[in-house]
């Protein structure tokens, strides 16, 4: 074998090296899927969705308390986080102070970093502390942290897709600023915008950790955000850690609804970016 | 034609009360986005400083020896986190052993060489592991994957390849082990890697790889010595982000590492982390010290993941925003 041919050997075997760790990586996500799908259909039912939970050894049950827990809490990350960090991201992408623009960017990108537990203490110390109880708020709040920077961050790049033209027209048309930035560059945005904020709420929709020691959980039926909330996250690792096989069937349920919503609004973001902008935004 | 025309009128009443609510709205507008900007550092400045305060009676009572002894005793007040502290610094790089390897091959295989067909699904599949719920991850670690490295892995390191001479893989087969949090943090950072690794890839220039190729060079010697190089330090900052996943990553490593407080070199002991310590025990805090503590070990997990974040975004900055100007 002369060298030419071995150098078009090796090159042709690191070439399926890449296809074999390609190969490699979507695996572990076909397990999961796969397990989640069999154990969790198994043992879902209707009234998975619609009781409450039920002990031991009780047949039935569900964890509706926990689902409608989980969606309060998205709501309010959603109304924190959302205007904020969309408020900072029209900042980023029109700032004239670079240097201000730049660091923020940087610490938006170091604090979408910060680990969830650490979020999670931060929100004890700061709302369930002084107060002293858990309560629904804190855990929105919690989670709102977590989606500030993600939202910040996509809807920065879905503004720097607008022509700067656009813009101009706009201005020379006699539109003050503002009004261009909101009627114009948000709007000529939003699709992208919303697929962000979509991308930030199912990322937030499965956190826990931040959730441990502020929504903290419940095993009765509550919606006030003053009080704990039970959290779909939460009672899927509270069951999921317990010793008896009917919880670890109903964590499995659980986790096979959580999935579900995770996946549909991943799914629904896709769906939005590639109508706009042809799939040439990921 | 007659330039003349062209001289304004002075300006109305009307045109300057427009000319003032346009300014008024102007500036109502920029405080507003400038005081959503703000939010971010004064989140970080916050949280610094709220878990600072809070764990400082335990820093001055314990000092050093937060992170140097291994005994923690709540009922005596010995508060050493050594063993958790170690077992986080390991199961990452653990997790980072298996993880870089497979996420730069991932990245590679989609910025070069997928058919264009596969470019997307798989591209889809691997960035839909890092919307996975990390309790999800914790579920399936505790049914699937624990039982599998217990009955098949672990022996057959042990025993079949005689690893088990080694200390690292050698010891009885629990399960819940160091190997085990390292597994699901390698499947955790996988993701996040191989993202920010294929944006470098392709930010590389098209010219980079058309002289490489126009010199003789094969597909693979291209990347090797063209692509990879040009991209070096942004697939660094990739590696060392997916390192500050890792290190934070609190529920599933809860769930499969055994949460034993004892430092040993083999991966099938079960061990403890930072963030597994503070999930278990905060809610259960007996005293004021054993609370001040846990800030403690979180300031200290705050202050690694920070410093670690901050060098791969910088890192990474330096690819892909010098690609862009």
């Amino acid at each position: 074998m002369n060298r030419a041919e071995r150098r078009h050997l090796v090159s042709g075997a690191m070439i399926a090296l890449t296809y074999i760790a390609a190969a490699i990586a979507t695996l572990p996500l076909l397990f999961i899927l796969f397990h989640l799908a069999r154990a969790g259909a198994a043992a879902l039912s209707l009234s998975f969705f619609t009781q409450m939970p039920t002990p031991v050894g009780e047949p039935g049950g569900g964890m509706a308390n926990a689902i409608v827990g989980t969606l309060v809490l998205i709501s309010i990350a959603t109304a924190i986080g959302l205007p904020v960090g969309i408020g900072a991201g029209l900042y980023l992408a029109e700032s004239t102070n670079v240097r201000a623009a730049r660091v923020v960017r940087f610490l938006s990108d170091v604090l979408n970093g910060l680990p969830s537990i650490v979020v999670g203490i931060f929100a004890w110390e700061f709302l369930v502390r002084p107060v002293g109880h858990f309560s629904a708020l804190a855990g929105g709040v919690a989670l709102s942290a977590m989606m500030i920077p993600l939202v910040t961050r996509t809807t920065e790049e879905m503004l720097r897709t607008v022509p700067v033209s656009l813009r101009e027209a706009a201005l020379a048309l006699g539109y003050p600023k503002w009004r261009t930035s909101i009627s114009i560059a948000l709007r000529t945005a939003a699709a992208g915008i919303a697929t962000g904020a979509l991308v930030a709420l199912a990322r937030v929709a499965g956190e826990t950790a931040p959730l441990l020691f502020t929504a903290f959980g419940n095993q009765f039926w509550s919606v006030s955000l003053n009080e704990p909330i039970a959290a779909l996250p939460l009672q899927i690792f509270s069951y999921a850690i317990s010793p008896y096989d009917e919880w670890h069937a109903k964590a499995w349920a659980g986790a096979l609804v959580l999935i579900s919503m995770v996946l549909i609004i991943s799914l629904v973001a896709r769906v939005f970016t590639r109508s706009r902008f042809g799939g040439a935004v990921d | 034609m007659t330039t003349g025309e062209l001289t304004a009128d002075p300006p109305t009443d009307r045109r300057k009360m427009q000319i003032r609510e346009i300014a008024i709205g102007d500036g109502i507008y920029r405080v507003v986005v400038a005081a959503c900007a703000l939010v971010i550092p004064a989140l970080l400045v916050l949280v610094a400083s709220a878990l600072g305060r809070a764990a400082w009676p335990a820093f001055s009572r314990i000092g050093t020896s937060l992170v140097t002894s291994s005994n923690w005793d709540v009922s005596s007040g010995e508060f050493g986190a050594a063993p958790a502290l170690y077992g986080t610094l390991v199961s990452s790089v653990v997790a980072l052993i298996i993880a870089a390897p497979l996420a730069l091959g991932v990245a590679i295989f989609l910025s070069e060489f997928a058919p264009r067909w596969l470019r997307q699904p798989i591209g889809f599949l691997v960035d839909l592991l890092a919307a996975i719920p990390s309790v999800v991850y914790g579920l399936w670690g505790i049914f699937v994957l624990l039982p599998v490295l217990r009955e098949n892995v672990m022996p057959f390191l042990r025993d079949t390849l005689h690893l088990g001479a080694t200390p690292f893989f050698s010891g009885p087969a629990y399960g819940p082990s160091m190997l085990a949090a390292g597994l699901i943090l390698a499947i955790m950072a996988l993701p996040y890697i191989s993202s920010v690794a294929r944006e470098v890839l392709l930010a590389v220039p098209r010219s980079q790889r058309e002289a490489a190729l126009a010199l003789g060079a094969t597909r693979w010697e291209m990347i090797r010595d063209a692509v990879v190089p040009y991209a070096r330090s942004g697939i660094i900052g990739g590696v060392i982000l997916g390192l500050g996943r890792a290190l934070g990553e609190t529920m599933a490593v809860t769930m499969v590492i055994g949460n034993r407080p004892e430092i040993s070199a083999s991966l099938f002991a079960p061990g403890y982390t930072m963030a597994s310590l503070i999930a278990n025990e905060f809610s259960e805090a007996t005293n004021d010290m054993h609370l001040s503590a846990l800030m403690a070990v979180g300031a200290l997990l705050l202050s690694i993941t920070l410093v670690v974040n901050a060098i791969a975004r910088l890192l990474v900055y330096r690819v892909s925003l010098g690609s862009r100007a």
